[in-house]
């Protein structure tokens, strides 16, 4: 019987990786079943099992939160996310890394006040201290 | 008998520092390890990813992503990454010292830059240095999720394809061994080619579903975020070595001081001896 290379991989680890007669996914427009020597096809997933058949006639199973599926006619290779995705959960971070961003330059320049402020203060001190000593020689 | 006491105090307090960094030393060894492996582990999938981009680039595709477009370059941007603390030698001056060298170099030509920093020092540096920084994500741990960069990256992206910037390079240290690390500076976009060994029919394509733009963008996007994860976790195996060998070097340097204390305070002691003796005779003579 012929078969199919799969590879299971997310960005953290490496899942699962080696070879099925036919493999379950379910991809976003409905569950495909892939069988060895299919044609190329690149889909999204949605949340969902993936069903490997093995040659001894074991099943393994595993749990994707989404991601990508590649088919190669020799190879299938799910791109599984580890993080949940959404477009506006990603807006909603980037917002935050921005905000963050800005906050920090406020914070900045207050910083940037205090060493100003200071640098004044050293010197008027400097003045201070010279005036003292003219006095003290006019004397 | 003068000034023993003081070298005494003075060895007793480079002792207790010699306890810490030795200490500092065995934790960033055991990190660096755990570091590694992670760096290994994401491997995989940032292979993979890289796999069916060259897959796609080599489809016959009508879509030309805005990533894969080149266009004038009026301004850069830059994700510098760094690491959260420091104690970890010269790993994040040196990074900053070649990114300096590049922006100078656009600098030159009148482009200017943008940044999105990862890690507290790099924030630290370049706010110093007065950088348009437009986004950051620091506190990311030793152990860094993709889901903590998602937003830095995406900022970035937007600015990419808003035109606000008109190049994306990514600046981290590559892990060479654990003596070495050196700093690398990479173009992120436009994405350039991606080299792919096996050989591939010439005409052909993928089915996409639903729509090939919606599922080469969500491609896209993995594949940056993968190369900046990589990117992270890599550069955390970097600090953690550049820690341990920092660390090392801080040890025995405290050990040469003990020693050289320790004569000293062995000669002022022996000079003490030796005069409160001819004290002595010289007393007794003189009765």
């Amino acid at each position: 019987m012929s078969t199919i290379a799969v590879e299971i991989v997310s960005a953290e680890e490496a899942i699962w990786s080696g070879s099925g007669t036919m493999v379950y996914a379910p991809a976003e427009m409905g569950e495909v079943g892939i069988a060895p020597q299919h044609a190329p096809l690149l889909t999204r997933l949605k949340p969902g099992e993936v069903r490997v058949q093995q040659e001894n006639g074991e099943e393994q199973f595993f749990y994707v939160s989404g991601g990508l599926l590649e088919i190669q006619p020799h190879v299938v290779t799910v791109l599984s996310d580890t993080a949940l995705r959404a477009a506006d959960l990603d807006e909603a971070k980037a917002q935050e890394a921005i905000k963050q961003a800005e906050r920090d330059l406020q914070e900045k320049t207050s910083e940037m006040e205090l060493a100003k402020a200071k640098a004044e203060l050293v010197q008027a001190v400097a003045q201070l201290r010279a005036v003292e000593k003219l006095r003290k020689t006019a004397r | 008998m003068a000034g023993a006491k003081e070298i005494r105090t003075k060895i007793k307090s480079i002792q207790n520092t010699q306890k810490i960094t030795s200490a500092m030393e065995m934790v960033a060894a055991s990190k660096m390890r755990r570091a590694q492996e992670r760096m290994r582990a994401a491997r995989p999938y940032a292979e993979s990813v890289r796999r069916v981009m060259a897959h796609v680039r080599l489809a016959r595709l009508e879509y030309r992503h805005v990533y894969s477009i080149e266009r004038e370059v009026s301004s850069v941007g830059y994700i510098i990454i760094s690491s959260d603390r420091g104690l970890c030698g010269g790993l994040n001056i040196n990074l900053f010292r070649s990114a300096l060298e590049s922006i100078s170099e656009w600098d030159e030509k009148g482009v200017s830059t943008k940044f999105g920093i990862i890690g507290n020092k790099g924030l630290g540096f370049f706010r110093r240095f007065g950088g348009n920084i437009l986004c950051q994500a620091t506190h990311l741990g030793d152990a860094p999720q993709i889901s903590e960069l998602i937003g830095a990256i995406k900022v970035m992206l937007d600015a990419y394809e808003e035109e606000k910037i008109d190049r994306l390079y990514l600046v981290s240290n590559s892990f060479v061994n654990t003596m070495t690390q050196s700093p690398q500076i990479e173009q992120i976009l436009p994405i350039k080619g991606v080299e792919l060994e096996e050989k591939l029919p010439e005409y052909w394509d993928y089915l996409y579903e639903p729509e090939s733009h919606v599922v080469v963008d969500a491609l896209m996007l993995r594949y940056i975020e993968s190369i900046i994860y990589q990117a992270v976790v890599e550069n955390i195996a970097c600090e953690q070595s550049a820690r341990m060998v920092a660390m090392k070097s801080a040890t025995d340097n405290a050990g040469n001081l003990i020693d050289e204390l320790q004569l000293i305070y062995n000669k002022a002691r022996q000079a003490a001896i030796t005069q409160e003796i001819s004290e002595i005779v010289g007393g007794a003579a003189a009765v």
